[in-house]
């Protein structure tokens, strides 16, 4: 017999060292996620699939399912502390939505509009993060990052090139990059990288290239970032 | 200030050389480069990231995170303001404000000349002597006015901080009350020729008897943890002592340290017979630097008397060694993965857990993270029993606690007591009177208010780390919480979202009430971020980072609400703040230059 857990009072299998986030989806149900990517090892650091496991608050993507739990994913409360998060993401950085040129693609905005935030909520940061455009190929505007350090990972891990890395702390951390002019013209960053397509929001952007799909006909445009995820776990 | 060598490269290299090149020391290196010209230019970074061949980001990574590196020039004398709030209390605002003026700078930037940088820092560990500055690394305390006025004199003289005068940098050690611990008189080697005698097996199975728990705060069994990290796989296997003394109000590793280094080496070296461990690190906090010249004299002693290296005390099986690690001003690598990341030369940045150190800590091999104060007292269930030191204390917190204890008392200092002991004992016993209300185990603990002062302290009813202060009638609460909300929003590594973005929230909100804009709406927030703070922060600084928040809401309401409009919403944006700057580069603040605000128009 294989094991099982209780998600919102649903039995959903999983395989011994599966996590929450992993059995969940593949039974088909949704835990929202930013930083946690099905090539890396899970990360932890947005907290969008917080859940409540036995009565405790613990990232999905991290925590390794027992037999028996009873976890608490869609409800009105854990929906809620995401909501929160997701205003914090909004307001320590600088998200311009109508004139984004991942508008419709970004991650970020989709679980916006998948838990219903209507408000910013919190004061603005208004941090100070100026672009880089000094690459050829590509575009770095530092004021839509969300410190899921996927590009930092991939670039790392399988580019093997660790163009990109995080450097100060708390709310002053920000992305650095590879070269001591700071400039991403200075390294060895290629567009075919895989750090240059995973990155879920709109910081680094392709040049040469802007609003090629009409804003109304993107992906999150036509489709939930829900369904999305759930018909890519199945194919 | 060392002297430039003749080429800075040449320096670098043997600084580099000396670490074997290994990209584990990288913080030990940078905390080294940047003593050759007091900051880290970025071709520093770039010479140092190929000579360890890893990536020159990683190394901004780390040079970044850390309080003490800086990537940006600072002062030649470089002074940091401890900023407790016992040095509030003491006012080291005032005292800062007058050397900034005396100096003709402004609080965190740079003189031109490059002579000189004033700014603040998290608790340096004096608040039994406040308040406290660190000038270049080295701890002054008891700063008065009159101290002040000539450090302003010394610096403007560029006297060499060799030549000050010497009882500036004498830290007391202030010790008012001993017991089992500080009354202990051993002969170093003493214990462990007691443990070499009952065996690897009979030693572990002492300190099970002892009942002895982490004296971090978090009271973990230390047998449970040795005896899993001797069962884990892999070699060679770590004891590391978290020395990273950070908890505001904390200062009794501080003198352990200085005056009984000797138990501290010898219960590493007692828990790496128990484990099987043979490598050793002392995490040294960076604002108790100026000890580490007398720890590496009492490591040198314990080598030469066989105390350490290979075949301790001729058993030939029995090799361990202790390095002393540098920390760089970073609270967060308290929590034992931050810490054990910062060892490996990273980003203190926690660790998910599982897996614990125990199975996967130091470069993946088992570690054993313990307390100073909680090997310090294996050495007494080495000579004395297990039984005898579980013997005292209460049932579930066996033997004693170190108070680091400081505020309003007429005699602060270390006090060491049998756990069970009750607060107001305490009060009595250090000359506090009027006493409203006394902040338990740091920021990150507990706020008693006078109705729970029959409280005691142990892990069963109040359990602290030993940081106790003292609040007086005369205190206002509200700023005591808004304090320990700026540190944490300060010390927070930025890792999960939570965290990094909810404790800047907090501190807003703190600020906006401090500023007299409060409205109950802002209270409900407050509430909010308390309670997710609480539950999806990733490690224990987020989840404590409300804790003051919440206790000094709940039992000294009326510190908040005295500062709310009474309104239901107030909006956090102030019209004539806002005009500060264009003041400032007019050189005007007469009214025309103001805007009046409703409020000052009811007066």
């Amino acid at each position: 017999m294989t094991k099982q857990f209780l998600l919102d009072g649903q039995p959903v299998p999983f395989e011994d060292g599966q996590t929450i986030l992993e059995a969940a989806r593949k039974a088909g149900h949704y835990i929202p996620s930013l930083c946690w990517h099905q090539d890396f090892p899970p990360h932890g650091s947005c907290k969008l699939c917080i859940v409540k496991a036995a009565g405790r608050h613990v990232s999905a993507c991290a925590t390794p399912a027992k037999e028996g739990w009873e976890v608490e994913s869609n409800t009105p409360e854990m929906n809620g502390e995401r909501r929160g998060l997701l205003q914090m993401l909004f307001v320590e950085g600088n998200h311009f939505c109508p004139s984004c040129e991942k508008s419709g693609n970004c991650e970020l905005q989709a679980l916006g509009y998948e838990y219903e935030m209507l408000t910013p909520r919190f004061r603005h940061f208004f941090p100070e993060r100026p672009v880089d455009a000094s690459h050829p190929d590509m575009l770095l505007d530092f004021n839509r990052c969300i410190f899921c350090e996927l590009c930092v990972r991939a670039s790392r891990d399988v580019d093997g090139k660790s163009v990109f890395a995080l450097t100060g702390r708390g709310i002053h951390k920000h992305l650095a990059v590879n070269a001591e002019s700071g400039r991403l013209a200075d390294t060895d960053f290629s567009k075919d990288d895989l750090a240059a397509r995973i990155c879920p929001v709109g910081v680094i952007l392709p040049k040469g290239r802007g609003f090629a799909v009409p804003i109304g006909e993107r992906t999150f445009d036509t489709e939930t970032i829900r369904s999305k995820t759930l018909k890519e776990e199945e194919s | 200030m060392s002297a430039l060598p003749a080429t800075p490269t040449d320096a670098l290299d043997g600084i580099l050389q000396r670490h074997g090149h290994y990209p584990t020391e990288l913080l030990q290196i940078l905390i080294e480069a940047q003593d050759l010209e007091g900051w880290l230019p970025a071709p520093t970074l770039t010479h140092i990231a190929q000579a360890l061949h890893i990536p020159r980001s990683r190394v901004e990574g780390v040079a970044g995170f850390y309080s003490f590196l800086y990537t940006q020039p600072v002062g030649r004398y470089r002074v940091l303001f401890s900023d407790n709030i016992t040095d509030r209390m003491l006012g080291n605002a005032e005292l800062m404000d007058a050397l900034c003026r005396k100096l003709w700078i402004e609080p965190g930037k740079l003189s031109e000349d490059g002579l000189v940088s004033i700014a603040t820092t998290s608790c340096t560990g004096l608040c039994d002597q406040g308040p406290g500055m660190l000038v270049n690394g080295r701890a002054i305390g008891q700063l008065t006015h009159r101290r002040i006025n000539e450090i302003a004199e010394m610096i403007r003289q560029q006297r060499p901080l060799d030549l000050w005068p010497a009882e500036y940098f004498q830290i007391s050690d202030n010790i008012r009350r001993k017991d089992s611990l500080l009354n202990l008189d051993m002969k170093p080697g003493a214990a462990l020729s007691a443990v070499v005698e009952m065996g690897r097996e009979g030693w572990l199975r002492e300190v099970q008897t002892s009942n002895l728990r982490g004296r971090g705060g978090a009271g973990f069994a230390t047998a449970v943890k040795w005896a899993s990290a001797r069962n884990a796989s892999g070699e060679p296997k770590v004891i590391v002592c978290n020395a990273d003394e950070g908890e505001p109000g904390t200062f009794k590793d501080r003198v352990l340290l200085n005056s009984y280094a000797d138990l501290v080496f010898e219960g590493m070296t007692l828990a790496a017979w128990a484990v099987g461990a043979s490598e050793g690190f002392l995490y040294l906090r960076g604002e108790y630097r100026y000890l580490l010249p007398q720890l590496e004299a009492v490591l040198a002693r314990r080598r030469e008397a066989g105390l350490l290296g290979r075949h301790i005390l001729h058993e030939p099986c029995f090799d361990f060694d202790i390095r002393i690690h540098l920390g760089a001003g970073a609270y967060v690598c308290g929590e034992e993965t931050a810490l054990i990341e910062s060892l490996e030369g990273k980003r203190g940045t926690p660790r998910i857990r599982p897996p614990f150190p125990v199975t996967k800590g130091y470069l993946g091999r088992p570690t054993v993270v313990n307390n100073v104060e909680t090997l310090a007292k294996t050495c007494l269930i080495a000579l004395g029993g297990g039984e005898a030191f579980a013997a005292s204390g209460t049932a579930q917190s066996a033997g004693t606690k170190l108070l680091s204890i400081s505020g309003d008392c007429a005699e602060p200092g270390i006090y060491e007591y049998p756990f069970g002991v009750p607060i107001a004992r305490i009060l009595e016993d250090c000359g506090a009177s009027d006493t409203q209300a006394v902040q338990v185990g740091g920021a990150a603990g507990v706020c008693l208010a006078g109705y729970e002062f029959q409280r005691r302290i142990a892990y069963e009813d109040v359990p602290t780390a030993g940081a106790f202060m003292i609040f007086d009638g005369t205190r206002d609460l509200f700023d005591v919480a808004r304090a320990f909300v700026h540190f944490f929003a300060h010390e927070s590594c930025g890792f999960c979202t939570p965290c990094r973005v909810g404790t800047s929230l907090l501190q807003g909100f703190m600020d906006k009430l401090a500023d007299g804009h409060g409205a109950k709406a802002d209270l409900a927030d407050i509430d909010w971020l308390d309670r997710l703070l609480k539950n999806a922060s990733h490690c224990g600084l987020g989840s404590a980072a409300p804790n003051p928040v919440i206790d000094t809401l709940q039992k000294f309401r009326p510190a908040y609400e005295r500062r709310l409009v009474s309104l239901d919403f107030e909006p956090a944006f102030d019209l004539d703040a806002a005009l500060a700057e264009a003041r400032q580069l007019t050189a005007r603040d007469d009214p025309g230059a103001h805007l009046q605000t409703h409020e000052e128009e009811e007066k």
